[in-house]
């Protein structure tokens, strides 16, 4: 795979450079494109001003703020428990995860720990975001680049996942069930069954995009040494989650991060792809669903009984200090930086957000590459356009 | 200013809490000794929570020296966050505040002066930023104090080249502006709005506009009676 993937790289950088020297005999003028903006809440848009040299793009220059809601302005002003659902709407497709770092960094600062079982199923339900985010990513990914029937299977099974959600939450998208010292209600009757059978449907999906989308060769020739990231360049711009661990980075904070998630419990693999091109960061996310299933999985048998909330005071007060949580979430790297005065809202929260900074790398990497090629590449990105500008 | 000695016991002081696992935290004690030694009076305060974090607070004008320092020779090769902190409280107090949330007592009234976080500080901006090595997996968060209403600092883009869009951000939000910085225009806002949002003496205007209705419902926790003495878990 590494030495077919190396002829591609040589033979696309061998083609640049000629038309690069065409490009300069010629003497062609330069062309100014809008990509976008489309309405911002369309899934995994952005507007981006190219400048094109013919068909090679010069400079991109993303435009932020049309979707900016201003959230750290806002937590200083809410409770410990209403930021929560200002918070799920960052990330919109896995709104769970992004309760969990917020909560896990006021439970710090309050030096509460939820009991086992809140733990446990945390992750589950974290799990279960993820799922329900990169199946999509894994369907859309495919319509980006002209194939309409995958992502058709991806809402199809994605519904499943998110019925589970919602039958132990009560909400599809913005569940807004995490509470600081565990969670709110306890699992309902039967749902450890559903969700096996969930991840059953899940496991036949990625085998389903394994055959049509990887294995397809003109997805592998879209998406073969396009859009390649070096590991130190995407390290320095903060590149995190799927996008850097195809690039051959093993980090993952759910296996190193060690905060109060029960990943460290469980039997599970982390993926990485030494490319760092579209391909790779497609593969990293297909291997990624299914380890997510197999960890869920191991987390429905393994649940243990007890209480689901610590002892906390009926009215949140989170002591003086500061604190920063960080975990895996679907999309990459999320963490929140909480500076408490002992009031009843935080003096400051800061969000860094995965989307913000994998999105940052665009100008590096849409230099010099072709204009279909630019969608490829944004689309292997993954981000949500709520997660950039929060 | 405090010397590098009330840090040494301020570790200690941590590891004699009875905290009975984390004592010393060897790994970041080591990294904080080694800073010190580089930077010399230009850090002036750091503190490590064993086993989970550390900071360090450094001088205004080794703000891009640090960088380079915690790049080349901590290895700290990935990039998290570049943000700022406005420490001077509100003037708008908790008038914003529905009555209901009001009641507490310690509630300060008028003008309260600053009181910073960990590691301390001394003016009213302070930049924050956090980096990364993934390889040991320990980050450092380092802080630096901005003189002035309207300070300005050197940009971090050489080291870190994802900074670019944090210290638009930061530009934008705080009003601190960044020199050497290639593109420095706002990021979020319109180019023609006026205020620095993230600001503490910037109001929230739609709080202004329609009151919140503050706490309301205050839901019980699993398997809590409206006694709030009982004991939790009992029935699950």
């Amino acid at each position: 795979m590494n030495s077919e993937a190396s002829t591609q790289q040589l033979s696309y950088i061998a083609n640049q450079a000629s038309d690069a020297r065409v490009n300069i005999e010629l003497e062609t003028e330069g062309m100014t494109l809008n990509l976008g903006p489309q309405h911002p809440a369309t899934h995994g848009t952005l507007r981006i001003i190219v400048r094109l040299d013919g068909e090679q793009v010069v400079s991109a220059d993303p435009v932020m703020g049309y979707m900016h809601r201003g959230y750290e302005k806002l937590s200083e002003v809410r409770t410990y428990p209403q930021v929560t659902t200002l918070v799920n709407r960052i990330d919109w497709l896995g709104s769970f995860a992004n309760e969990v770092p917020f909560i896990l960094a006021a439970e710090r600062l309050m030096e509460v720990e939820a009991p086992p079982r809140a733990q446990w199923i945390r992750t589950a339900l974290f799990e279960l975001s993820r799922i329900a985010n990169v199946v999509l990513f894994l369907g859309d990914m495919a319509v980006q680049l002209g194939a309409t029937t995958p992502v058709f299977y991806a809402f199809r099974d994605r519904e499943f996942v998110l019925n589970q959600i919602e039958s132990v939450t009560g909400g599809r998208f913005h569940p807004n069930f995490d509470r600081i010292g565990g969670i709110k209600d306890d699992l309902p009757k039967g749902w450890i069954q559903e969700t096996k059978d969930v991840l059953a449907r899940i496991h036949s999906f990625c085998d389903e995009m394994q055959d049509l989308v990887v294995g397809n060769e003109i997805f592998q020739t879209r998406t073969r040494g396009i859009g390649i990231i070096p590991a130190d360049v995407g390290l320095s711009y903060g590149l995190s989650g799927a996008n850097i661990r195809s690039s051959g980075v093993d980090w993952d904070l759910r296996r190193d991060g060690g905060v109060g998630l029960v990943h460290d419990q469980l039997d599970w693999k982390v993926w990485t792809h030494p490319d760092g091109d579209s391909f790779a960061r497609y593969w990293v996310r297909l291997q990624e669903v299914r380890e997510s299933c197999k960890m869920v999985d191991q987390i429905l048998d393994g649940i243990p009984s007890g209480p689901i909330m610590a002892k906390v005071p009926r009215i949140i007060k989170v002591p003086p200090g500061e604190a920063y949580v960080e975990t895996e979430n679907p999309l990459g790297i999320m963490g929140y930086y909480i500076v408490s005065k002992g009031d009843l809202v935080p003096y400051r929260v800061k969000i860094r957000s995965a989307s913000f900074n994998n999105v940052s790398i665009t100008p590096w990497v849409l230099k010099g590459v072709y204009v279909p090629d630019v969608i490829s590449i944004l689309a292997s990105l993954y981000f949500i356009l709520g997660d950039i500008d929060r | 200013m405090s010397s590098p000695n009330s840090t040494e016991e301020e570790i200690v002081d941590e590891s004699t809490e009875p905290e009975e696992e984390l004592l010393v935290d060897e790994e970041r004690n080591a990294l904080i000794s080694g800073l010190k030694k580089d930077l010399g009076d230009d850090l002036i305060e750091s503190h490590v929570t064993p086993g989970v974090d550390v900071w360090i607070r450094v001088t205004q004008e080794c703000w891009l020296e640090t960088a380079k320092l915690l790049f080349e020779k901590n290895k700290m090769s990935f990039f998290n966050f570049l943000s700022a902190i406005d420490w001077k409280p509100s003037p708008f107090g908790r008038e914003m505040d529905a009555a209901i949330d009001n009641d507490s007592d310690d509630q300060v009234e008028g003008e309260s002066e600053m009181e910073w976080g960990i590691t301390g500080g001394q003016s009213r901006f302070q930049l924050l930023a956090r980096v990364h090595n993934p390889s040991t997996n320990i980050g450092i968060h380092v802080k630096a104090d901005l003189e002035g209403e309207f300070p300005e600092v050197e940009t971090w883009i050489p080291v870190y080249p994802g900074a670019n869009w944090h210290e638009r951000e930061v530009m934008e939000m705080f009003g601190i502006s960044f020199t050497n910085h290639p593109n420095l225009v706002n990021l979020y806002l319109p180019t023609e709005f006026e205020g620095h949002p993230l600001r503490k003496d910037f109001p929230l205007l739609s709080r202004r506009a329609k009151p919140w209705p503050g706490i309301v419902d205050v839901e019980l926790m699993p398997g809590e009676d409206d006694d709030e003495s009982e004991e939790i878990g009992e029935d699950t």
